[in-house]
This record gives structure tokens, C-alpha cells and sequence, in this order.
């Protein structure tokens, strides 16, 4: 039996290692129905799977309705402005009116964390998490093992360091324990005002200098700075954040020549990445995009397929 | 459920000769080798494709295309069941125009085989689709029908068909029939 172990993907805890092979492998035939050219499969036929997307987000909600539709789910979009939210409804009476309409999956996105598990608390339908506030965004976390795989070969043993803002990230939320439970080494590099209080909970390594911990990385993975709240930012300037964490050609010729470069996107060039790494071949940020519709047909297949949980034989 | 062995109805030689004939009926239905494409459905389907095409090759001295196909996703009982393994569907070819032939080991309800002519179907417009089974067991749900039969088996229904084979299972080819255990 492939069914994972549970219902609902609210964060990372609620996998096994065994699960998010299943789910990695699962997205691998998935990949090769993206490369056909007619893109899409039965298989969730008759299935409603509603994206709540009550952040704005275009690439995570346009790569989950990409797999809900090649999957010939119906998948239907609610955002903040279109919802009933703005007109005062409770999150918890937005579920409810969505259970009573019957959907069999929701993806939630929403700026407060914990708000996923709300859902699953007031409904009957199955809940991907879609990010939630600073906490965690889990098929972020999966497409990246998915990407890191495919060009690794391999994740066991791995070194990854994950470069930038861990304090505001909810990609690092999850990608920690992902690596962790796949037996990679995350390390987080970052200056010590964007470190969380307590970074030895997460369970990873911390640097404060780049350039010492670039020759150990197998991959770098960098963080998004969020220039759009430029004004309160935790740093001098973005110009000193390119010239101490952002990967450029310098770097990238100082690390292991086998070291790839991830970002979960949107970049900022010319602060995290230099538009020349962004745009080389050692960056793989285009097949982590990729890797994501995959990702997300593999968990809503696993999560919609089979009898309702636990009575699969 | 325990099942016991209750009769080997093809030996290792049996299915030999079976392969060997249905290899020749396709060349001749088709009139040679030309336009054929061979799509095994995992996984012992796909290791009967590859079998076919060892033999057609030695016939003919063509080695006709092969792909593998694996049909999960488009399964009729996904919302109650999901598959055991999902495994890598393969075909490295155009199916266009193609004559294809579907090879799998067991015909039984013609679900798997329905499922199987769909997935092609996403691949493009075969010319035709054609099927060849080890076994054709009966009680059929859908109104389909093999091409090229290595054997008919009249089974019940409770009764199991297992087909080993060489290859995907290490150990010499053979066909039973099972049946349960009573009382297990």
C-alpha cells in the first residue's frame, strides 16, 4: 500500500521519511505526465479541490491548480478579495460553508500560522497546507528534496545551506525538517538579527559567514529578502547583504564545482543571487518550479486516492 | 486470505511456445514488423512485451519499439484503492499511426486493459490497438477481447491466476491457477 500516513499535510511533522519517499517518487511518474504533450490523467475525476488562498501568492496557487487540473480534479480559486473574509466571515465559518459545499481537498494559504489546522479542525475534507504565516509551507519542502534528487541523485549525506532570512521563513520552517528526516545536513547561514531567538530548536547547524561554510555545501539554497519591507529591514543596506550572503560568481567559483544553487522564488537579483548565478547552469531554480506541479499531483493523488483513511486494504 | 496451488496449467516450456506463436500471429495480422510498436503494462506485462520483441527480432531480424505503461492514474477504482507501487511509464516513441499492441500477462474483467487504452490515448492517435495476453482467464466486466492468447484458463472467480516469470521473478516461468484455503 503507497497511501501515506496521514490525512492532512499541515507541516512536516506529519510525515515520515518513508512518506515523503513515497510522495517523491510518486511525483517522479507524475514529471512525465508534465513532458507529454497532452498533460492530463482521469484520475481525480469528479474530485473538488478548492484553493483558499487568503495571502496573496500567484506561482504556489497557479502550480496547485495546475495539478489539480491535470489530474481533471476541479479545482476552483478563492482569494482574500473574492472571499467572504472581507466582508467579515471568520475562518472558521468559511471552512464550514466550504464543508457544506462538500469539496474533498482545500489548500490554505493564510498569513497566520495555525490557520490550516483550524481548517481541519471544523471540516471533513482533506488540508494541504499552502503556507501559514511564519511557520511552515510543507510542498515547498517536498518539491525541493524532489529538485535536490533529481540532480543529486541522492539526499542521504548532503549538505545544505539555506542562506538568508530564517526568522520570517516558513520555506526554512519546513525545509529543515525535511532535510532531517531524509538524513541531510541543513545549516543556516544567516547575519545573527535574522537568526530565530532559539535556532538550536530547528535542529540545524548555524554560520554566520558564508564564505566559511561555502566549501562544505552541496547545495546553497537561498532565501528570499523581503525589499518590499525595505524600511525595517534587520541589515545596514541591501547592498551589504549582496556583498555578504548574496551568491555571486565569486562564490560560486570558491564552492564544491558540483554545488547547485536553489531559490524558492520570487528572486531579487543583484541581492540574494547575482543575475549571473541566477541565470548559470548550477542554478536550479526553474526545475524546482517544475518539480512543483509534480510534487502536488503526487500529494493530492495520495491524499484523495484510497478508501477514506485506514480502511485501505 | 491464504491461496494454495491448485493446478500449473503452462510449464516454462508451455509458455515458450505460446510466445513463440503469438509472436508469429502478430507478424502475420500485421503483415510483417513494419508499423509496430509493442506497450507492455507493468510489470509483468512489460516483461512479456520485451519477449515479443526478442522473438519478432529473431524472426524477422527487426527490433520493433517497446515502451512500458503503467496504468494507476487511470484506474476506475482510484477513490477506493490507490495502487501498490506506481511504477515509471516509458514510451520512447511516437504512438501516431502506430499499430500497438498492449501485452499483459492475465485478461480478466478488461478494467486494467480499458484503463490501458485511454493512457495510450493521451500519447496520441494509434492507427490501432491491439492485445496480446499470456492468459486469458474470463469474467469479463467490459466488452473486450484479446487478439493473441497464449492460453485459455476457465477459472472461477474466487480462484487466483499467478504468472511468474523469468526476469520479474527469478524463478522459471510458469502459470497456476490458486485457490483459497478455506477457513483462512
Amino acid at each position: 500500500m503507497t497511501a501515506i500516513s496521514c490525512r492532512h499535510i499541515i507541516s512536516m511533522d506529519d510525515l515520515s521519511a518513508e512518506d515523503i519517499t513515497t510522495i517523491l517518487d510518486t511525483a517522479e511518474s507524475f514529471k512525465e505526465v508534465n513532458e507529454r504533450r497532452i498533460k492530463k490523467l482521469p484520475t481525480l475525476r469528479g474530485r473538488t479541490i478548492i484553493n483558499l488562498f487568503l495571502e496573496p501568492s500567484t506561482r504556489t496557487r497557479t502550480s496547485f491548480e495546475i495539478a489539480a487540473k491535470r489530474l481533471s480534479a476541479d479545482a476552483i480559486n478563492m482569494t482574500g478579495s473574492s472571499s467572504a473574509t472581507v466582508k467579515g466571515e471568520s475562518l472558521r465559518d468559511t471552512a464550514q460553508t466550504l464543508s457544506a459545499m462538500a469539496c474533498d481537498l482545500i489548500v490554505v494559504r493564510h498569513r497566520y500560522a495555525g490557520a490550516p489546522q483550524v481548517i481541519v479542525e471544523c471540516m471533513e475534507a482533506h488540508v494541504i497546507n499552502g503556507g501559514d504565516g511564519l511557520h511552515q509551507h510543507p510542498t515547498q519542502a517536498l518539491l525541493d528534496l524532489f529538485t535536490i534528487r533529481q540532480h543529486a541523485g541522492r539526499l542521504e549525506g548532503l549538505t545544505v545551506g539555506i542562506v538568508g532570512d530564517i526568522s520570517h521563513s516558513r520555506v526554512a520552517g519546513s525545509l529543515v525538517p525535511a532535510l532531517r528526516k531524509v538524513g541531510a545536513t541543513p545549516v543556516l547561514v544567516a547575519p545573527p538579527t535574522l537568526l530565530p531567538a532559539r535556532p538550536d530548536i530547528l535542529g540545524a547547524e548555524v554560520a554566520t559567514s558564508l564564505d566559511e561554510v561555502l566549501p562544505e555545501l552541496d547545495i546553497s539554497y537561498l532565501l528570499r529578502v523581503q525589499t518590499e519591507r525595505a524600511e525595517d529591514m534587520p541589515f545596514p543596506s541591501l547592498r551589504e547583504y549582496a556583498r555578504f550572503y548574496g551568491m555571486n560568481e565569486t562564490r560560486l567559483a570558491a564552492a564544491k564545482p558540483e554545488m547547485l544553487v536553489m531559490h524558492p522564488g520570487p528572486m531579487n537579483r543583484g541581492v540574494e543571487i547575482s543575475s549571473a548565478v541566477a541565470d548559470s547552469p548550477r542554478a536550479i531554480v526553474l526545475d524546482q518550479v517544475n518539480a512543483g506541479v509534480a510534487v502536488r499531483m503526487a500529494v493530492m493523488y495520495l491524499l484523495l486516492g484510497g478508501e477514506p483513511h485506514g480502511a485501505a486494504a | 486470505m491464504e491461496y494454495r496451488t491448485k493446478a500449473e496449467v503452462m510449464d516454462g516450456a508451455a509458455v515458450d511456445r505460446a510466445l513463440t506463436r503469438i509472436a508469429h500471429e502478430i507478424l502475420e495480422a500485421n503483415k510483417g514488423c513494419g508499423n509496430i510498436a509493442l506497450v507492455g503494462i507493468v510489470t509483468r506485462g512489460a516483461e512479456l512485451a520485451e519477449r515479443l520483441a526478442e522473438r519478432i527480432e529473431r524472426i524477422e531480424g527487426v527490433r520493433v519499439p517497446v515502451g512500458t505503461l503503467d496504468i494507476s492514474f487511470y484506474r476506475d477504482d482510484v477513490a477506493k484503492r490507490l495502487s501498490p507501487e506506481v511504477h515509471r511509464t516509458d514510451i520512447p516513441f511516437d504512438v501516431e499511426d502506430r499499430d500497438v499492441v498492449l501485452t499483459d500477462d492475465v485478461l480478466f474483467t478488461g478494467r486494467t486493459i480499458r484503463a490501458a487504452m485511454d493512457a495510450i490515448m493521451d500519447y496520441g492517435r494509434p492507427c490501432s490497438i491491439q492485445l496480446a495476453v499470456l492468459v486469458d482467464r474470463g469474467h469479463r466486466e467490459l466488452p473486450i477481447r484479446a487478439d493473441y492468447v497464449g492460453k485459455n484458463v476457465p477459472t472461477s472467480r474466487k480462484e487466483r491466476v499467478r504468472v511468474r516469470f523469468r526476469g520479474t521473478d527469478g524463478v522459471d516461468d510458469a502459470v497456476e491457477i490458486l485457490e483459497e484455503v478455506e477457513g483462512s
